[in-house]
């Protein structure tokens, strides 16, 4: 207690130099925070996002099928079992058939990807009650990027060009039926969704199908010929990337934080060497070395403490804030192909605040800790005289 | 119901003879293009939408399966290679050093920036293995007189469903074609021009490529000098002499 009293003491009677040490460490501290916060926040919508928009709660694969090699799509297609097509009656399942295309918006030829889909699917956030639409043309939904690149919207009529599965040719006119906004830019990048049925019957596929989305009430497992792809396989890239993230951030606030344990160590040799006085003071009435290292020591770890405090009174708001308004990307962003919205959410879990606030107490403490050993070597009667040892 | 039975048996067997016809029609046309083997050098005109470029290629071709391409000219594309061995197709780019197959969507690139696709380049069967033909009229195209065919494919795997194709009714030439896609939209126009007798046969030396879709001017073929029946040593198409 009386370490604590005195640690208290000397910190305020500092002055300037201590709130100097605060300010830095309490930075380092929101700063860690908010980071952290953000990588979370990020996590999270992408995570939910990709799952509402395009992996359901697993898929199953044809056999051949690879998402990475549009090469693969020529062979990645099979009738449905009576076992899938029971699942697909029973909305555990919907079949996705995928096959390549080209579209001719306004006499220029872009490569792109048919996917059809049942159009009264729920499982994928896709809005595909669009296609429904009874026209007599084939209706097609595309995303923001796609419409973007194409330089297509709703309404627009573009003429698409596919094999059939002997490799005849045939076009088509498709028409735009809707543009949707969607965070996850693999439903979107070079990507037309057409009803099922029409792509089924345009390629000579009759009830087949490239994969099956699984529905969140449903476990994925090797059915027939189909492969099982979980949602640990089918994000694998997505989590790497965010610990790789995770990773970079670490080397940031390291730095900072670094540099806030510096000038805590700097204070800390200066009060040992300046005060040595008071050091043999403190021995000739009767304390030991240790409870002297021990006062410095704690007199140091303060620090953190006071950072703490004064990083919540400026932290909590702005960090609420941002939590609430939500931290703005850049449009490119999501053209990385990765999926990300227009503002990210910060979520500032107990676990992670908690592990800050360790990482900064015990850092500070272990930065006082090690200057404030060398009183143990001092010698009680010269260190009274205040000489230099 | 005499007189029924006799107009549908006339008629059959004047469906019978035109569409005997337009298979004899299509057989002679086979014969002047399709060639046991052949050696050709041709330009190929490629009309963009700011301007044209001319590449010069060699091509040695056996039958219908085996060709092999060598880009002469422009410099950039001097020493590029091509192999077709049935349906396969490799690329060799002196730039890279590497030799590449071409598949799956690549396949539908096109070649050097033209209206022809590498699919368009591999289909190269005779019209008579894949196409059943009718003669739907007669037409003239530059004071040539020709008979207008109507095909439509009689294989699964062919690349376009039908195709109209007009018939130089002297020389058994196309002059012109439109090429079909299974629903009926014109995919491609080829106008075949300035027919000459070569070795026996006639032969059109330029041929204009149009990609309907696409739209622009079109990719211009010149045959500046072709010779049929050549011998050709079998070591030219293998994967070795791309690299040579």
């Amino acid at each position: 207690m009386l370490a604590i009293q005195l640690a208290i003491k000397n910190l305020l009677g500092a002055g300037l130099r201590t709130w100097l040490n605060v300010a830095v460490l309490s930075f380092a501290f929101v700063v860690i925070v908010f980071y952290n916060g953000m990588l979370d926040g990020w996590n999270r919508q992408a995570l939910k996002d990709t799952r509402e928009w395009e992996v359901g709660n697993g898929q199953l694969w044809h056999p051949a099928y690879d998402r990475y090699d549009p090469f693969s799509l020529q062979e990645a297609h099979a009738p449905l079992s009576g076992e899938v097509v029971s699942l697909v009656q029973r909305k555990q399942l919907t079949p996705v058939l995928i096959t390549q295309a080209s579209a001719y918006p306004k006499g220029r030829m872009i490569n792109i990807v048919l996917k059809g889909i049942d159009p009264d699917q729920q499982m994928l956030k896709l809005p595909t009650s669009l296609l429904k639409e009874d026209s007599g043309e084939i209706p097609a939904l595309i995303g923001k990027r796609m419409a973007q690149s194409a330089r297509l919207k709703t309404g627009d009529k573009v003429l698409v060009r596919w094999r059939d599965k002997n490799g005849t040719f045939d076009a088509r006119e498709i028409h735009i039926a809707g543009v949707f906004d969607a965070n996850v830019p693999s439903v979107d990048n070079g990507q037309f969704w057409i009803p099922l049925g029409n792509l089924q019957q345009m390629t000579g596929m009759e009830n087949e199908a490239t994969l099956l989305v699984a529905a969140n009430t449903h476990t994925v497992q090797k059915t027939g010929i189909w492969e099982a792809r979980d949602l640990d396989f089918l994000l694998k890239e997505f989590n790497e990337i965010m610990d790789s993230k995770k990773g970079s951030s670490k080397v940031i606030y390291f730095l900072l934080l670094a540099i806030a344990l510096l000038a805590i160590f700097d204070t800390q040799v200066l009060s040992v060497f300046r005060r040595q006085k008071e050091i043999g003071t403190y021995i000739a009435l009767g304390m030991t070395r240790a409870e002297v290292v021990r006062i410095f020591t704690v007199e140091g770890s303060a620090h953190s403490f006071l950072a703490l405090l004064l990083g919540a009174l400026y932290g909590i708001p702005f960090l609420a804030y941002l939590a609430k308004t939500g931290i703005p990307m850049p449009k490119s962003a999501g053209e990385a192909g990765i999926a990300i919205s227009d503002s990210i959410i910060p979520v500032y879990s107990a676990g992670m605040v908690v592990t800050t606030i360790l990482l900064v107490v015990i850092t500070a403490t272990v930065v006082s800790y090690f200057p404030a050993r060398r009183i143990s070597s001092m010698k009680p009667t010269e260190a009274l005289k205040g000489k230099i040892q | 119901m005499k007189k029924l039975i006799l107009l549908l048996f006339t008629c059959f067997i004047v469906y019978q003879a035109n569409s005997q016809d337009a298979q004899t029609i299509l057989t002679k046309v086979d014969q002047n293009m399709s060639s046991t083997n052949r050696i050709s050098e041709s330009s190929m005109t490629i009309h963009g939408k700011r301007s044209s470029r001319t590449l010069t290629s060699k091509t040695w071709a056996v039958g219908t399966k085996k060709s092999y391409t060598e880009y002469l000219s422009p410099a950039s594309e001097q020493g590029t290679k091509m192999l077709k061995l049935e349906n396969q197709l490799w690329i060799f780019s002196p730039s890279t050093d590497r030799i590449i197959q071409i598949s799956g969507h690549l396949l539908r690139q096109s070649v050097m920036g033209s209206d022809l696709s590498y699919e368009d380049m591999m289909e190269d069967r005779k019209l008579t293995d894949i196409y059943t033909a009718k003669i739907s009229g007669e037409e003239k195209i530059e004071d040539r007189t020709c008979n207008v065919l109507e095909l439509t494919s009689k294989v699964a795997d062919v690349a376009y469903y039908s195709q109209k194709i007009w018939v130089d009714a002297e020389r058994f030439v196309p002059l012109k074609q439109e090429l079909y896609a299974k629903s009926g939209q014109q995919l491609k126009l080829v106008e075949l021009k300035d027919v000459k007798q070569i070795d026996g046969r006639w032969f059109p030396t330029t041929v204009i490529y149009k990609d309907i879709l696409k739209g622009g001017k079109g990719t211009e073929m010149k045959m500046m000098d072709i010779k049929f029946d050549q011998p050709i040593p079998d070591h030219v198409f293998s994967k070795a002499s791309l690299k040579q």
